[in-house]
């Protein structure tokens, strides 16, 4: 493989989400690549398909559905929707690692936030005991926790939203992931904490030279953080274009509607 | 010029919380004052856990205060009998965030809209329906709804429906708790347009609680911004975006994502700007404006041009 091929390359995707009730096409045929190194953003309105389409490459389904998968989604030159389930769980986790919106629920509430970094570093990488805990406190601390030593062994409901949201990241580089994918990683936090959250991913990105998928209904959030973005709409993409590209010339009637209906922080002209 | 005498007037408002267990009491509001004339909409900006939401209750006397004073067209709240309380309210109205959990999912539509209706005695028994299409009129949905449950509806729609139950009983005040956070950006649009032309029909005044500093921007008149339970600046919009003049305003703005992908990725290379840095500051020494507040008698405020203030408290060290 070259160092500049894509390390991601979907073709053709499609999600069926099927319940007892019924069967909602998702995901109608979607393609794109990620290279390695590269961050793309993913954006569009909710019920559009950025998050069915992340954990569609993920092999999640969400709670009590069914999801039928079609296409192909080459990792590393493996299809993933090819791969046994036990092949999976070492990609998931290891090599893609995940970061989702609601950093209170996908913290498990009753287990101290330094076993569950420990927990993910002995399953995938076979660290454990002194070793994997001075591992999880060196993770906490390039996450920016303060004190990590002493706030390891915290449940976390001791944590701020902030902290939360860190500490989930800090399990999901835990393993040196190749590609990390963050689902609205910064809509549930206030704007202090949300410009130093996509710092953090920035940083770790061009230190780790880690791929990025930002999947994000906001403008603002992508603007600074990807060098691509790709439009969803219906289940499908409708815009694909570098990130400055989208902002000075939308071409899709759609992005232009999108981007028009953001409001400014200030008047036309008087941008800081 | 003619003086209109505001419609709510907030003075030195402070909401505590008692103490439980190991956590000592905690100060959620305090101090705060604000008018907001017949017709007008103020904005209440900060970060989550900075009394926004406190101060909305507050005002509404769905919280108990501690001390301060709460006028709604000229008569004091705080004080108010009970019974008397419950007449007030119909004056005065609230909309939620969440449109998905503030209506019951298994009351239709126009048995929620008659709620408000039958509690206040607002219209004769035989105009229920008549008044509840014309509500959903009033927030451009198809009155042949009204018999559907919430779950039919999506969230912009619910969120229709949340405005028109508030409206009901023809309130001169409303309330707006993060109204349109959990929509999507085409449907905030729409909402408030939704907001801004009610506004005009029905000479509503608002307070609107928002973290979206643009958002408040497009909605709203004046603007105050909450830290720690205080307001540490306060002015016509255009005053304060124009020209933040407290440290923690200018730490929002900073933070807040501008849609330029050039500029956006310098402000990322930066520092992020931290609002730990600022402490509260003593009234019994200089303040960060050169006043020494336990001599002069004076409250921590400065006005730094007509109608734009700030508050000395909470500079860097």
């Amino acid at each position: 493989m070259t160092a500049d091929g894509p390390i991601l390359s979907v073709r053709d995707l499609t999600a069926r989400i099927v319940t007892r009730k019924q069967t909602v096409e998702a995901v109608k045929g979607i393609t794109f690549d990620i290279k390695r190194g590269e961050a793309v953003g993913f954006i569009g309105e909710s019920g559009c398909g950025k998050s069915v389409t992340a954990r569609a490459i993920m092999r999640l389904a969400p709670e009590g559905m069914r999801v039928d998968l079609g296409g192909s989604v080459n990792f590393c030159g493996q299809d993933l929707l090819a791969v046994s389930e036990t092949d999976m769980r070492n990609i998931r986790g290891r090599r893609i690692a995940m970061v989702f919106q609601d950093p209170m629920t996908s913290l498990n509430p009753v287990i101290t936030v330094g076993a569950q970094i420990e927990d993910m570093l002995r399953r995938h990488t076979g660290l454990s005991g002194p070793a994997a805990r001075e591992r999880a406190i060196e993770l906490l601390d390039q996450v920016g926790i303060p004190f990590p030593a002493r706030r390891i062994d915290d449940y976390p409901h001791q944590f701020s939203g902030g902290m939360r949201q860190r500490a989930l990241i800090a399990i999901a580089i835990s393993c040196d992931p190749d590609l990390l994918i963050a689902d609205e990683p910064t809509t549930a936090l206030d704007v202090t904490v949300q410009a130093q959250i996509l710092r953090l991913l920035l940083r770790l990105r061009e230190e780790r030279g880690m791929s990025l998928m930002l999947i994000t209904h906001d403008f603002g959030v992508v603007a600074g953080m990807v060098e691509r973005v790709n439009v969803m709409y219906g289940g499908r993409i409708v815009e694909t274009a570098g990130i400055d590209e989208i902002f000075r010339a939308p071409s899709h009637e759609y992005t232009r509607a999108l981007l028009d209906a953001v409001p400014r922080l200030h008047r036309e002209g008087a941008e800081p | 010029m003619t003086v209109v005498s505001p419609l709510v007037s907030v003075q030195d408002l402070s909401v505590s919380f008692p103490s439980r267990g190991r956590h000592p009491a905690f100060m959620a509001v305090n101090g705060v004052s604000f008018d907001i004339a017949p017709g007008e909409t103020l904005g209440l900006v900060g970060q989550s856990g900075s009394g926004k939401t406190t101060t909305g209750r507050a005002v509404l006397q769905l919280q108990k205060i501690s001390s301060g004073s709460v006028k709604l067209r000229g008569r004091e709240l705080t004080t108010m009998p009970q019974g008397e309380l419950r007449r007030m309210r119909r004056h005065m109205q609230f909309v939620l965030q969440n449109p998905y959990s503030s209506l019951h999912p298994r009351m239709t539509i126009a048995q929620t809209l008659m709620e408000p209706l039958i509690v206040h005695e607002a219209v004769p028994k035989t105009r229920y329906r008549e008044r509840v299409a014309e509500l959903l009129e009033l927030v451009s949905m198809d009155p042949s709804v009204m018999d559907r449950y919430p779950h039919a509806f999506s969230g912009g729609q619910r969120q229709r429906i949340v405005i028109a139950r508030a409206l009901a009983v023809n309130p001169d005040f409303v309330v707006c708790d993060e109204p349109v956070s959990a929509l999507d950006v085409r449907t905030q649009a729409q909402i408030v347009s939704l907001l801004h032309s009610l506004q005009e029909k029905l000479k509503l005044s608002y307070l609107f609680i928002a973290h979206d500093l643009a958002i408040v921007r497009e909605v709203c008149h004046k603007v105050a911004v909450m830290y720690r339970g205080e307001i540490v600046e306060k002015g016509e919009v255009s005053q304060v975006y124009d020209n933040p003049s407290h440290p923690y305003t200018q730490i929002l703005f900073d933070s807040a994502p501008v849609l330029d992908p050039a500029l956006q990725r310098r402000r990322l290379q930066m520092t992020p700007p931290d609002p730990s840095v600022l402490v509260a500051g003593r009234p019994d020494e200089k303040c960060a404006l050169g006043e020494i507040h336990t001599e002069t008698g004076t409250v921590p405020w400065h006005e730094i041009s007509p109608g734009h203030g700030v508050s000395c408290r909470y500079r860097p060290a």
